[in-house]
């Protein structure tokens, strides 16, 4: 169960500004690291670090400017492989689709015959608590419930490697955390692969197998935690003992980078 | 029916009743207006008599072909402006001088080119009408958020079934917005280029007849336009307002 899913070496990012001057933004790396076939992975870091870059570069939406990235053995150079689901944190339902249209969505696009179609987008809108909404427009629905929608358009596509980009950074803490749960229970149904990007430590302590703690910018892991959950568990584990434990160990690897993300010294030992 | 829907009605029935009692009594005298219930009685009569269903014919057609062109060139020039931003930056000064221009100024040159059959009419009324798709149909490319645009590549859709299935949906109200202006463009367009450069269509026959002192084809005629126009606007604002109620704006 340990084999690498994904596999990252020396992956840097560098961007040249857009104003003609040829400066360059030194974004993210170098980042070495594995993904374990069917293990929840969370990246914590301070803002501007980099995380959604990381992200970027393992969907094949952009490409690394140097190091080499490997998605089941194959090399993901700019373009989005076959099998990788990502959710954004941004609203991205389709306005002008129901809520079973915009689940159908890739469906259609992958050419599913109907039946299976069909049976599939139900699946999903049950999975998901939104059965009641099919024929509803997202306009209609809560943000959570919108966020729901995109998920469920991601997991009817049964991806073997599905990426979070902050999914629920828009969301309330009550939602997020009955969220997270859900997240929890379809990781361990669909036996897929999951990254999550969050900057909420508690999100990542609560869900994760390893915690990836990155540099400021430039963002390069400096440490990763292991939170050593069973595969059985839910929102209720943020009162286990070791749940603090953990959130602290993250807090003080990140307090030093977040300062700095800031521009401030770090002002002594870290409490 | 709405309060506001009543309003609406009772100013629409109170001008028209007014310009009834006027004509009736004499203060605009029956050269120059007869009265609409007269105007509404004489479109009735040249219906059934059918003397202008060729002209009519012709400039339905003429628009029809005018709109549909420039709705499907302004579409997809849409698109590829929106996609080259050279292009853009150096269409843009055109777009915003463009509706400064008459085009009707060019009514002898375009004759000259092509003659004085359908083309120059059909021409004039797609050049007002395509700039409107094309300038409207950007406003609303430009709306489409980033991440629609990186879940478009996540479902690993190439250029043409982005345009298709995600910016120009996203986009629909305001192409719509651009539509809208086409119906009312290419019938101006078309109607106008038939007062000076025709000898058929509705237009040269409401000329026809105003040099002709003949009121009662004059007057139903520009009833007969003002009727389809308004017509067709409407069923597009509605459709505009569904697709608007849908994403939850109103």
């Amino acid at each position: 169960m340990s084999r690498a899913h994904v596999f990252l070496r020396d992956v840097t990012r560098i961007f040249k500004t857009a104003d003609g001057a040829g400066r360059e933004v030194h974004a993210l790396g170098p980042v070495s690291l594995e993904l374990r076939q069917g293990e929840f992975f969370a990246v914590v870091g301070p803002s501007g670090c980099g995380k959604s870059t990381l992200l970027d570069l393992i969907a094949g939406l952009s490409r690394a400017t140097s190091g080499s990235i490997e998605f089941e053995g194959r090399a993901i150079a700019g373009d989005v492989p076959e099998g990788v689901g990502v959710v954004f944190q941004e609203d991205a339902c389709f306005p002008w689709l129901t809520v079973a249209d915009n689940i159908a969505f890739g469906l259609r696009q992958a050419r599913i015959g109907t039946d299976d179609r069909e049976r599939r987008v139900a699946h999903a809108l049950d999975l998901m608590g939104l059965a009641d909404f099919a024929a509803a427009y997202p306009a209609q629905l809560s943000g959570g419930m919108r966020q729901r929608v995109c998920i469920a358009r991601t997991l009817v596509l049964q991806p073997r490697l599905i990426l979070l980009d902050e999914p629920f950074g828009a969301l309330d803490q009550q939602t997020r955390l009955l969220m997270g749960d859900e997240l929890l229970r379809l990781w361990r149904d669909t036996g897929a692969t999951v990254l999550l990007i969050t900057h909420a430590l508690d999100e990542a302590a609560m869900l994760a197998d390893r915690i990836g703690v990155m540099s400021s910018r430039p963002g390069r892991i400096l440490e990763i935690v292991e939170t050593h959950w069973p595969r059985e568990r839910d929102s209720r584990i943020v009162a286990d003992a070791s749940f603090g434990e953990i959130t602290g160990r993250l807090w003080r690897s990140l307090r030093t980078e977040s300062l700095k993300a800031l521009g401030k010294s770090t002002g002594g030992t870290p409490a | 029916m709405t309060r506001v829907a009543c309003y609406r009605l009772v100013l629409v029935l109170g001008a028209v009743l007014l310009l009834e009692l006027l004509c009736r009594v004499g203060v605009i005298d029956r050269l120059t207006m007869p009265p609409p219930s007269q105007i509404l009685a004489d479109l009735w009569l040249m219906l059934r008599a059918g003397t202008m269903y060729p002209a009519m014919a012709k400039t339905l057609a003429n628009v029809v072909i005018a709109f549909s062109t420039a709705v499907a060139a302004g579409l997809a020039a849409g698109v590829a402006i929106h996609r080259w931003n050279a292009l853009r930056l150096g269409l843009d000064p055109l777009f915003a001088t463009y509706y400064a221009v008459p085009v009707f100024a060019f009514y002898p040159l375009l004759i000259i080119l092509f003659g004085l059959g359908d083309t120059p009419q059909i021409l004039i009324g797609f050049m007002l009408a395509v700039v409107a798709v094309i300038m409207n149909t950007l406003n609303g490319l430009d709306r489409v958020s980033r991440v629609l645009m990186k879940t478009a590549r996540i479902h690993r859709l190439g250029s043409l079934a982005t345009a298709l299935k995600i910016t120009l949906p996203c986009a629909a109200p305001y192409v719509l917005t651009g539509v809208k202006l086409a119906v009312a463009y290419a019938f101006i367009g078309i109607i106008g280029a038939e007062f000076i450069m025709s000898r058929t269509g509705i237009g040269y026959e409401i000329s026809f007849a105003y040099n002709n002192f003949d009121n009662a084809t004059m007057y139903p005629l520009i009833l007969l336009i003002l009727v389809v126009s308004t017509a067709v606007n409407t069923a597009l604002s509605h459709w505009e307002k569904v697709l608007m109620r849908r994403r939850g704006q109103v």
